[in-house]
């Protein structure tokens, strides 16, 4: 199915969740956020949250700033 | 000589001087101008991963977050919703890395690119949402001291007006609008924690404002962008500890004439010419 990840299309496996696409994706869940849908999913739940279908996702991180 | 330490909301902090993390050519330059600039709390933003970093690297991965309170900001939002999403972004971070921070935000709502200026009404509008989601909101602004007021009011745990625009280097451009901020913000509350965020360019500047009264300085650019970081991380540093005395001393009023500092009496008999 396919999701959209920072503005990025992209296809995961039906039943993925978000700590499944984390994984895939490379990130260490402890340095991002997830929201999806603009409603934060506070990290204990991302491995429970199943991806949904054109659902959209925005992962950040922490960056140099002022 | 001691001084209070300077106290923000439920942080205690003995450094006045709050430095950011943007800019540097380095994370090497960046954690050393950190350590030379004394400061324990640190700012940061919140942007999308994009593994932009070849090496994987994260910044996370070069701050000492035993050491620093990190200090997320909402930079680059141009909406009340916006900067409520990132805020909390920031918190669910920093709350997995169990850094105090978490509980804090430094909040930018901007209006418009080319000045980087706040948006007031959308600022307000997200002081009073985040404060009412638990935050301790540190209030980036102008130096209208009716909107600092307006934000203190609303629950701001400290309002923090713009010395000149984001970057800009041009120090405080209009002290008169920070004393009355000042005194808009501390006439019945003398603790109510007032910082200058923005546009500082050189050590004087921090130096400046801090005898103004502020009780800290916000800076990022200034540092980062200098010819030599580290030695502006230093030169901040104590700029910022000679402003906080010189203010806490007393400086003697302005005059138009001369006083003499040597005894006027017991001065030799001039020479008839």
């Amino acid at each position: 199915m396919q999701i959209t990840v920072n503005d990025e299309a992209r296809e995961v496996a039906a039943g993925s969740t978000i700590a499944d696409l984390l994984v895939e994706l490379g990130m260490r869940p402890k340095f991002v956020a997830v929201e999806r849908n603009l409603e934060l999913i506070p990290r204990a739940r991302h491995a429970e949250c199943e991806l949904v279908e054109n659902d959209k996702l925005e992962v950040v991180t922490l960056v140099g700033g002022g | 000589m001691s001084d209070k330490p300077l106290v923000l909301g439920t942080h205690t902090l003995q450094s006045r001087l709050v430095v950011g993390t943007g800019k540097y050519s380095t994370f090497d330059m960046m954690q050393q101008c950190l350590e030379v600039s004394g400061s324990e709390v640190i700012t940061v933003a919140v942007r999308r991963e994009r593994l932009i970093d070849a090496e994987g690297r994260n910044i996370l991965d070069f701050i000492d977050l035993s050491k620093y309170t990190i200090l997320p900001n909402t930079a680059g939002c141009f909406n009340a919703e916006d900067a409520i999403r990132v805020a909390r972004l920031g918190r669910e971070i920093l709350e997995g890395l169990e850094n105090p921070g978490a509980d804090w935000v430094k909040l930018e709502v901007l209006g418009d690119t080319k000045t980087l200026l706040p948006d007031p009404v959308a600022t307000l509008q997200a002081t009073e949402a985040l404060v009412k989601e638990g935050f301790q909101v540190l209030c980036y602004t102008t130096d209208d001291p009716i909107t600092a007021k307006r934000l203190k009011d609303a629950g701001a745990t400290s309002v923090m007006p713009a010395g000149s625009p984001i970057g800009s280097g041009q120090g405080v451009l209009n002290p008169n609008n920070i004393r009355i901020c000042l005194e808009y913000l501390k006439g019945d509350d003398p603790d109510y924690p007032m910082i200058i965020d923005a546009g500082v360019g050189s050590a004087s500047d921090v130096a400046f404002a801090m005898e103004l009264g502020c009780d800290g300085v916000l800076l990022n650019t200034a540092i980062a962008s200098a010819t030599e970081p580290a030695t502006m991380a230093e030169a901040m540093k104590h700029a910022c500890l000679a402003g906080r005395q010189s203010f806490r001393a007393g400086r003697i009023p302005k005059k138009l004439y001369a006083t003499a500092s040597s005894p006027e009496t017991g001065v030799i008999s001039p020479s008839l010419r």
